[in-house]
């Protein structure tokens, strides 16, 4: 039974919470932990695609005496908890097996190890909640045990920063979501997911739930412009919990969006897409611009998540346009996309974050401006951050070329929709996410380049070592599942069916059945993909370019000084800088979208002071929506701080006439 | 069963690309030398360049990595990859499905996501120069790339290069404004794909401007004769591209007679003739431009390419 084997799981997780806070001291404590996520996340993740596998599985479920005593906690799994349990312990047990080797380098694992199975149990136990109650519990729970992670080295100013804002908003999320299930059950209704989906709500109700529902899981996943605190609270914890937040949590909050809107919301109007396409593909373009500009590891990749998560609301917003006109079959299309890139994403980035980890490790370095060189000290490590690179910038034949391959396939069947307004707007939304695709090769590029490539920038990059085997293995599978997944995707397609046939009645034809193992998401005129034969192809030609021009052509090799158009070896600090590396990129896309300004500042002939040159880049988010909040919020407080200084008889005027005012409402209401 | 008949045009068209490439890299060499009155190198000099390299010694820097020595090769088969899946003499080959437009446009991706990092391995000033240009170039071309597909894709119904050319061979397809908007935008991002003219210049290699002969400065001997023949063999890809969907003449489909792919063969060696004279010809009446008008020129390609995407929606048949 897989819900079963999964609450027992959860329970697994909670009771290595509490076997760490009590031997947290001991030296052996994050071994104890780790190996039992790992082993915990991978029973979750056999009894997830267990059930995946079976595909015609009737959904399980079960109560359990909890939580509020007319309603009990319910548990369910279908075949789309099924399916996010999957990404969620998949990415739970590569993150464990990681840590089994970097938690060594931990200063203070009693601050992490405890949070670390509580945030596992947290995600799970929201996929699997099949209640409103245990819903937003499980949710706060999971909140609150990142918000733990978050806060580990709280010695760091800036984390204490990070800290603040992700609570905030977290809590935010949260009140939207609880409103959202609030009108989703109406006043007299219940919390069970069973009555929301059999009773879906007027258009009005719907339309509002729609809106709360993209603003309280988008504000976790972190689409624009709510996404201001995961750029600061994902670097800030440690790497491998970072991972998780960046490549897992945000699938929960994507679960929760499917959830809510495909399954409680009815039949869509076709103008729901509109929000969900816009916000998708404005995170997509700021996401990776904003990546781009960053001088940290950690934060480019935070960043890009946001983009990620932009092209995963890009596909569930075509679903929707789709659904919503009844062309069943390309709702399935874009369904699978976005499921697909969840996946896809859910692996690459984790993978990422290790890699961002094991460089933190070996060198205590995020700044790309201190990097640089470690191909040649962390071959395998560099080798590994190279395949997610690769798969991230959806370069054929890895596994995000898939998923963003399926996408256009998606957006090109657009001219198929009645509304004109729509298909004006899809193409649109085509266009942006095929820049944000140009983009992230870009940003990749510099990622690689500057950590792992060029001359060490710092004696820290030059000293460093290979991280250790545990860490290495964690980040082998995941590349190799990259590599699966880019190479054969039918199989994982066939897995994501029975997900869309349950969402949306419909689903891709039967890929496995599809000869030479190509994908076909329509028809075989219209368009196929068969990444196995371009990997073969790609194998091929270049193992054949090797033979033959060993066979023909000189085989020497001599070592000299780089060449550099002639001028002589100079020092590591003469190499592009990757801050240099994005001033053309930042001169086309900046002044319009980041407000950057560069000043040179450049001392008077004959002055020894040195020169100076500065960019300065802003969120447009903080700047035209949160920093108007805060200051209007502190004028509000200023203003209302003249109530703590009255005297006596004016707090009893006031008290008075509240009374006053209060009672005239009551006898005035209706 | 046709296997083996198919599998040889396959490999035909394979080893037609590799052997024509230099070959109209020559022809644009020598038509422009004589339109600037000089002489010029033989046709045949890219190939006696290519041996000359292979046979000499490769000098690597001290701390060039793994990377750097794998990265001819993967740049080179992933080009030739892509450019063995673009229809030239003949459409609909054994294996043209395995991969569609948009999968070739990323095969090119990746073949230059390698270069630009094999440019930032030595750690010079001028390969981060040259990577860093590249990228903001390709952040321009690529989605122009990918919005003319978007075009072609809505007209033909496909994102198969094969059916598009076939359609657009029909009579079905018609003369259309969204077509000739795509035709520009694709030239101007096929000129800035391969380094021609306005953008780079392919002839000088010590320019503060210049772009990819900066990321490729360190390589020497065999790597470089790879990473030579890769982008040559890009430029075809290119003009095969425009060849295949703007001008399908002359185009069999598979299967058919021996003396039906000789045709093809003959009017697709003429397309390349035709194209390297207007390449040379466009090449010697304008000006290199300064790095940063590119991103303007490539723009007006990315306008002009959603231009034909939203006229395709104004009306089906502009």
């Amino acid at each position: 039974m897989t819900i079963v084997a999964s609450l027992w799981c959860v329970g697994a997780f909670l009771g290595l919470s509490i076997v760490a806070v009590a031997c947290a001291r001991l030296s052996a404590a994050s071994a104890i932990v780790y190996a039992g996520c790992l082993i915990a996340s991978t029973v979750g993740l056999s009894a997830g695609l267990e059930h995946l596998i079976a595909a015609s599985a009737p959904p399980q479920t079960l109560q359990l005496p909890l939580g509020l005593p007319w309603l009990g906690a319910n548990f369910r799994v279908d075949m789309l908890s099924a399916f996010f349990l999957l990404v969620v312990n998949l990415g739970g047990a590569a993150a464990s097996l990681f840590a089994l080797g970097y938690g060594q380098h931990e200063q203070a694992p009693h601050r992490v190890l405890p949070f670390f199975a509580a945030f596992l149990a947290g995600m799970n136990l929201v996929v699997l909640a099949d209640d409103a109650f245990a819903f937003l519990l499980s949710w706060e729970f999971m909140s609150l045990a990142s918000w733990a992670l978050v806060m580990a080295h709280d010695r760091e100013p800036e984390n204490l920063q990070a800290g603040y804002i992700y609570l905030l908003m977290a809590s935010f999320g949260t009140v939207a979501l609880l409103l959202a299930f609030g009108l989703l059950a109406g006043p007299g209704g219940s919390y069970a997911f069973a009555d929301l989906r059999s009773h879906p709500p007027s258009d009005q109700v719907a339309a509002a739930v729609l809106a709360l529902a993209l603003i309280g899981t988008g504000s976790k996943a972190g689409l624009v412009p709510l996404h201001v605190w995961l750029p600061l609270a994902h670097p800030a914890a440690p790497s491998h919990v970072s991972a998780l937040m960046s490549g897992v949590m945000t699938k929960v909050a994507v679960y929760a969006f499917v959830r809510i809107v495909f399954s409680f919301l009815g039949p869509p109007e076709s103008w729901w897409c509109v929000p969900v396409l816009v916000a998708g593909g404005s995170s997509a373009v700021l996401g990776v611009l904003y990546a781009l500009n960053q001088g940290d590891l950690k934060k480019l990749l935070a960043y890009s998540t946001i983009d990620n998560i932009g092209i995963i609301f890009i596909g569930l917003g075509l679903a929707l346009a789709f659904q919503a006109n009844d062309l069943g079959q390309a709702a399935a299309l874009a369904m699978t996309a976005a499921l697909l890139h969840v996946f896809n994403h859910s692996l690459f980035k984790s993978l990422l974050f290790f890699g961002a980890g094991a460089v933190l490790g070996a060198t205590g370095e995020r700044d790309f401006e201190r990097l640089g060189g470690l191909i040649h000290t962390m071959p395998v490590t560099a080798f590994l951050f190279l395949v997610a690179s690769v798969a991230i910038c959806a370069l054929p034949p890895l596994n995000g070329f898939v998923s963003e391959w399926l996408t256009f396939q998606a957006v090109l069947i657009s001219p198929q929709l009645p509304q004109w307004g729509l298909r004006f707007l899809v193409p649109a939304i085509g266009a942006l996410l095929a820049l944000a695709a140009a983009l992230a090769a870009a940003c990749f590029v510099k990622a690689f380049g500057f950590a792992f490539l060029g001359r060490a920038r710092s004696e820290a990059a030059k000293q460093a070592r290979e991280t250790d085997a545990f860490s290495v293995a964690g980040m082998f599978c995941l590349a190799g599942l990259c590599a699966f997944a880019g190479i054969l995707p039918g199989f994982i397609i066939d897995r994501i069916a029975p997900v869309t046939q349950l969402l949306l009645d419909s689903r891709l034809p039967v890929q496995a059945d599809v000869p030479w193992l190509s994908i076909i998401p329509i028809s075989q005129s219209r368009s196929s993909y068969n990444g196995l034969l371009v990997f073969v192809f790609i194998l091929i030609s270049s193992l054949g370019a090797i033979e033959a021009i060993h066979r023909l052509a000189s085989r020497r090799v001599r070592r000299a000084p780089a060449w550099d158009c002639g001028f002589p070896d100079a020092a590591p600090s003469t190499q592009y800088s990757a801050g240099s590396f994005v001033q053309p990129l930042r001169r086309v896309y900046g002044t319009l979208i980041f407000l950057a300004r560069e000043t040179v500042r450049m001392p008077a002939p004959g002055d020894t002071a040195p020169a100076s040159f500065r960019v300065d880049i802003q969120d447009l988010a903080w700047r035209f929506i949160y920093t108007p909040i805060v200051s209007s919020v502190n004028i509000v407080a200023d203003r209302l701080n003249y109530l703590q200084y009255m005297t006596i008889r004016r707090y009893l005027a006031l008290v008075f006439s509240a009374l006053i005012f209060l009672l005239i409402v009551l006898a005035s209401w209706p | 069963m046709a296997l083996i008949p198919e599998l040889i045009v396959q490999g035909v068209q394979m080893f037609l690309v590799l052997a024509l490439a230099p070959a109209l890299v020559g022809f644009v060499r020598k038509v422009k030398s004589q339109l600037l009155r000089r002489q010029g190198p033989p046709i045949v000099q890219p190939y006696r360049d290519l041996i000359r390299l292979l046979r000499k010694d490769v000098v690597l820097a001290h701390n060039a990595s793994w990377l750097f020595r794998a990265a001819p090769y993967l740049i080179f088969a992933a080009t030739w990859v892509a450019a063995a899946l673009v229809p030239t003499f003949a459409a609909g080959l054994m294996f043209s499905w395995s991969a569609d437009l948009v999968a070739i446009i990323a095969l090119l991706g990746s073949a230059r996501f390698f270069l630009a990092l094999a440019g930032l391995d030595v750690g010079t000033s001028f390969g981060g120069i040259g990577s860093s240009r590249e990228v903001m170039f390709a952040s321009l071309a690529e989605p122009a790339l990918i919005v003319i597909v978007f075009t072609l894709a809505m007209i033909a119904g496909s994102t198969q290069l094969s059916t598009i050319a076939s359609f657009m061979a029909s009579s079905a397809v018609g003369l259309r404004v969204s077509l000739g908007l795509a035709l520009i935008s694709l030239v101007i991002v096929a000129l800035a794909e391969n380094a021609r003219i306005p953008v780079d210049n392919p002839a000088t290699h010590l320019e503060l401007t210049m772009v990819h002969e900066a990321m490729v400065l360190e390589y020497s001997g065999r790597h470089l004769a790879l990473v030579e023949l890769a982008s040559w063999l890009q430029l075809l890809v290119y003009v095969s591209l425009i060849g295949c969907i703007f001008f399908p003449w002359g185009l069999t489909a598979a299967g058919t007679s021996p003396g039906g792919y000789l045709a093809g063969l003959a009017a697709y060696v003429l397309k390349l003739v035709a194209s390297g004279v207007l390449l040379a010809t466009f090449e010697v009446t304008i000006a290199k431009m300064r790095v940063f008008r590119v991103p303007e020129f490539v723009g007006v390609a990315l306008m002009l390419a959603l231009l034909a995407m939203l006229l395709r929606f104004v009306s089906s048949s502009l």
